[in-house]
């Protein structure tokens, strides 16, 4: 069985190191933050102007006035600030940002991703999307596999209106974990129920898959 | 001008002579720190073919949503809008004009405008379809893309706390794009949730200086809409 969304975030987590500033898209990717131990010292920021996302809030803690970026009730931890949209692209575009992890549509064996826009169909804009993948030191994207069709979501060459260029570093999808490099997917683990030659098989880009590769290992929790 | 000509009762008198086709810049992030007043002073106002800058669009009933159901605002310059379906359909079918911008790019148009920097090179969307038409330079074996500063007739900002000098505090995370669209208007409206006399806020929290407001109102009855309540498990 591929991985559900809850074990994607859970490998993503792994990628986070101790007194990393990171921040997190939308969907799968906002889930990684439960998966951080409080031990690490990281600090989430939010594009909105928020570097120290907390948890979301109780009842009784609900403040219209703060919200992360995906526009939901939140709560900030100790040592936060606010600052304004300009400060907060400072930081991003700026390369103080040391990871940022987004979803995507697609995703190439160059590093290049498209995530804002079906031609025709969908036009939600890009948010501060291309800007993260600008700015951000490491871009991980967290993503299914395949669209609801079946189809592979690591391509050759990204078909869709680009996000960003060459700028991905690494991909973890519900079938395995891929570092992007040499114009290939280069797969180093994967889901333990999943075959390797299989995920190479069923998927558009090319896939090499790693001398070291192994099954995903998941910390308890 | 004398402070005191800044005060204004309320956002019908502080949004009177807003045009048709005027631009505008309107702060906020989704629904947070949106100035409410002054987008119901609009909408009754009916003037018509607006152009307006403004990180997101509201929602199909709130916000500059509100503005879009009566079909005042002609073109929009956001990042993101996927929260209006009402947005999406006009749209698609022609009856609304849309310039996206990536967020970060936008709040440092506002900010250059609004700054005297007519133009400035940026990394953000280099290779993407947002790059079309405009000048790619290099810079340390990178390339960068020419992006215009922004400037607009009118300015709409939500502030926390004002005095009548038009300086400003906001909170939390209703700042957002509110201070660089303070800078970016020729005529920047402030409404603030509590105005004070000048003196009363410590110059040392002041997050927008008087000079780039040119009137302010206190508003009411705001609601502060959230978009996704989203609460803890425990």
């Amino acid at each position: 069985m591929p991985l559900n969304r809850q074990q994607i975030a859970q490998r993503m987590a792994q990628e986070v190191q101790t007194g990393y500033i990171v921040n997190l898209g939308i969907g799968i990717p906002s889930l990684v933050a439960n998966y951080v131990p409080n031990e690490k010292g990281v600090y989430f920021q939010s594009e909105n102007g928020l570097l120290g996302l907390g948890p979301f809030p109780t009842q009784e803690q609900v403040d219209p006035d703060l919200i992360n970026a995906g526009k939901q009730t939140v709560t900030y931890q100790k040592g936060a600030s606010f600052f304004s949209s300009a400060d907060s692209f400072a930081m991003i575009r700026g390369g103080h940002v040391d990871l940022t992890i987004l979803g995507a549509m697609e995703v190439d064996t160059q590093g290049s991703l498209a995530n804002w826009m079906i031609p025709g169909k969908m036009i939600k804009g890009m948010g501060g999307a291309m800007d993260l993948v600008a700015g951000a030191k490491k871009v991980i994207v967290a993503m299914q596999h395949t669209d609801k069709e079946g189809n592979s979501k690591l391509r050759k060459a990204c078909q869709l209106p680009l996000t960003g260029v060459g700028c991905v570093h690494k991909v973890v999808t519900d079938w395995g974990v891929f570092d992007i490099k040499d114009g290939a997917f280069i797969l180093t683990e994967h889901a333990p129920d999943l075959n390797p030659h299989e995920i190479k098989e069923k998927t558009e880009g090319l896939v090499i898959i790693s001398s070291t590769c192994r099954p995903m290992v998941f910390d308890d929790k | 001008m004398s402070q005191n000509n800044k005060v204004y009762q309320n956002a019908d008198l502080a949004c009177h002579d807003i045009f048709n086709g005027a631009s505008l810049a309107v702060g906020g992030f989704g629904l947070c720190g949106i100035p409410e007043n002054s987008i119901s002073a609009l909408q009754k106002m009916r003037i018509k073919n607006l152009t307006c800058v403004s990180n997101n669009a509201g929602v199909d009933d709130w916000g500059l949503g509100l503005l879009m159901q009566t079909g005042q605002i002609k073109k929009m310059i956001s990042s993101y809008v996927g929260e209006n379906a009402l947005f999406e359909k006009l749209y698609m079918t022609g009856q609304l004009e849309v310039e996206f911008v990536p967020q970060g790019t936008l709040a440092e148009r506002l900010r250059a405008g609004g700054a005297g920097i007519p133009a400035f090179y940026t990394p953000t969307g280099v290779g993407t379809p947002i790059a079309e038409n405009k000048e790619v330079r290099e810079f340390n074996n990178r390339q960068y893309l020419l992006e215009m500063g922004i400037t607009t007739d009118f300015a709409l900002v939500k502030a926390w706390k004002g005095d009548t000098f038009g300086n400003l505090i906001y909170r939390k995370t209703a700042r957002n794009f509110n201070p660089m669209v303070a800078t970016a208007g020729k005529i920047t409206i402030a409404e603030v949730e509590e105005l004070v006399p000048t003196g009363s806020l410590d110059p040392d929290s002041i997050h927008t200086p008087g000079i780039f407001v040119q009137r302010i109102y206190q508003g009411s009855g705001y609601q502060k809409r959230i978009e996704h309540l989203t609460l803890s498990e425990n």
